[in-house]
């Protein structure tokens, strides 16, 4: 419940009280600081590198090669890599995701008991062991799939494995926990009439779900994916263990380099031009996330405003 | 249906996984001719003590004024803002960014107290934000009935209110306790990859040192410790399972005594 002690003035005021208003209103104020101050800093130290390189060669540039003998800074591929990376690993998880939550809300308590502390230990794992896990079991399953289907193909470079279909499933593991959550919450929160309504009206119980329940929980469902994807965006280490990390165009079973794996992969031994670029593509990824954050804005408002019976 | 058929996928997943973790807690060795994980332990430690240190005072206070003081109005809703957007922040983005901050500009290099730094600045979000939602399920009568009895505003917080949010504050902490444990891109440029035992004891944060999640990645990103580093994951596993269970004791007895407190 929410409660402002504002609206109850407290009248008596003695010197202890102002110095921790003081104090209070103090660390809330770094709290803006020290975000403004992230961003700040890294527009300031990402905007030089572009400037350099010229903006449109650096968005839409296809040769990554700084440390090459001439140095090229194009992050196309890797912008491309990582938005269908997220994609594909959203439609994974998104349905499946949903379907658990209807799964873990139709049937008996003991099963919800004990789904759900799996779905939030699941939340819990570090990514480097999702990368790990990935790494020795999901990527020799994608190879002999890859080796399967090129078999006799000799244009085709063979990753064993580790590539974009390898990266993009262990981000749809990973976020699955969170769509899971959120969907639970909002299918839960959708009230009892709604369905009771459906059924009297004559829907079977699946039409009753897909057709008036989801509907309804829509907005709080979405809102769980456009979570998922930033998590998706922002992921380095697990991605790192098992995309290949060679700068290509996203095909499936191309080797690639997704845009957060692409900073921790030269951050160590990166100087000058090369650095200030990573700082760059650190912007992007800001940019990127800040955009995915406000799109739900701009779509959901006319739509949720028609469900309402 | 499909929904089992997830179910199963991760019980496959991680069952298959545990195969591979063999029982490799050979804590108390060094490295060198034997691999031990008592740095990695005491490095995650101090790792997170410091970044506790810096966050939790911060975070809790600024908790105290989102939930206490504000006013609805501008700057409140900046603030929620702000910090909603530290939260989206990836990982990696704060490693850049302690790296060359804390790192260069501050000259602290490659060192314990730079990855603190930089993962407390991580975290601050989920601890206000957590911290937040404590204070303002505080019941109203609790208040209502102190401000009553005539206490001003910091009183009434002292006596009432922080004590009644105690165990979710600390939930609070536990969880961002958890949260440090796993991290690994953050403190993988800022604090290092050393693992030495610590020569002092007070100045072992101004050195380089891995903490368990790193040194797992470094096992296997170099392929030469890779049995090992499925033994670390095993350790972690471990820790953030009894952290998980801690948090659910803290939470469910709190939920025991609101009841019994009115």
């Amino acid at each position: 419940m929410m409660h402002k002690s504002s609206s109850l003035s407290a009248k008596r005021y003695r010197l202890s009280d102002s110095l921790m208003y003081w104090l209070f209103t103090f660390c809330g104020i770094s709290a803006v600081a020290s975000v403004l101050g992230i961003a700040g800093y890294l527009i300031w130290a990402g905007i030089p590198a572009i400037r350099e390189i010229g903006l449109t060669h650096f968005l839409f540039g296809t040769s990554w090669r700084p440390t090459g003998p001439e140095p090229s800074f194009g992050i196309l591929p890797m912008i491309l890599s990582s938005l269908t990376g997220t994609a594909l690993s959203i439609s994974i998880a998104l349905p499946l995701g949903v379907l658990t939550a209807v799964f873990m809300l139709e049937s008996p308590p003991p099963v919800c008991q004990i789904l759900r502390p799996l779905v939030e230990l699941m939340a819990g794992i570090p990514s480097v062991i999702y990368g790990m896990v990935g790494s020795f079991l999901l990527v020799p399953a994608v190879g002999r799939l890859e080796n399967l289907l090129f078999r006799g193909n000799k244009s085709h470079i063979f990753t064993g494995g580790a590539n974009l279909l390898s990266a993009s499933v262990i981000l749809a593991v990973m976020i699955l926990p969170t769509i899971i959550h959120t969907s639970e919450l909002s299918l839960g929160a959708v009230p009892q009439e709604l369905r009771e309504a459906s059924v009297a009206l004559g829907a079977t119980e699946p039409e009753t779900m897909f057709h008036t329940v989801i509907p309804a929980a829509l907005q709080g469902i979405l809102s769980g994916a456009v979570l998922g994807i930033g998590r998706a965006m922002g992921e380095a280490m697990a991605v790192m263990m098992v995309s290949g990390n060679a700068v290509n165009l996203p095909l499936p079973f191309n080797s690639v380099r997704l845009l957060a794996g692409g900073i921790a992969t030269e951050m160590s031994y990166s100087e000058g031009l090369h650095r200030k670029a990573l700082f760059s593509v650190g912007l992007i990824l800001f940019v990127l996330l800040l955009l995915v954050g406000l799109l739900p804005e701009m779509f959901l408002k006319p739509k949720g405003g028609g469900k309402h019976i | 249906m499909t929904a089992i058929a997830s179910v199963l996928f991760y019980i496959l997943l991680r069952g298959a996984g545990q195969l591979r973790w063999e029982i490799f807690v050979r804590s108390p060795s060094p490295l060198k001719g034997e691999y031990g994980i008592l740095p990695g332990l005491i490095n995650t430690l101090y790792i997170i003590l410091l970044t506790l240190l810096a966050a939790a005072p911060v975070g809790i206070g600024a908790a105290v004024y989102l939930s206490e003081y504000a006013r609805p109005g501008k700057l409140t809703r900046l603030v929620e803002f702000t910090v909603g957007t530290l939260a989206g922040i990836p990982s990696v983005v704060y490693g850049l960014f302690g790296a060359v901050f804390f790192g260069e500009t501050l000259r602290l290099g490659y060192s314990i107290l730079t990855g603190s730094l930089t993962l407390s600045l991580m975290v601050l979000p989920i601890i206000i934000r957590s911290g937040q939602d404590t204070l303002e399920a505080v019941p109203a009568a609790l208040r209502e009935s102190a401000l009553g009895c005539g206490a001003t505003q910091w009183q009434m917080l002292r006596t009432v209110v922080l004590p009644c949010a105690k165990r979710g504050l600390a939930a609070s902490v536990l969880l961002v306790v958890g949260r440090i444990t796993g991290e690994s891109a953050a403190l993988l440029f800022t604090a290092g990859a050393a693992s030495n035992l610590p020569r002092n004891w007070l100045t072992h944060p101004l050195s380089s040192g891995a903490s368990l999640t790193v040194q797992m990645y470094l096992g296997i990103s170099n392929g030469r410790y890779i049995d090992e580093a499925f033994g670390i994951a095993l350790v972690l596993a471990g820790i953030l399972t009894a952290l998980y269970f801690l948090t659910g004791a803290l939470t469910a007895e709190r939920r025991d005594r609101g009841e019994d407190s009115l």
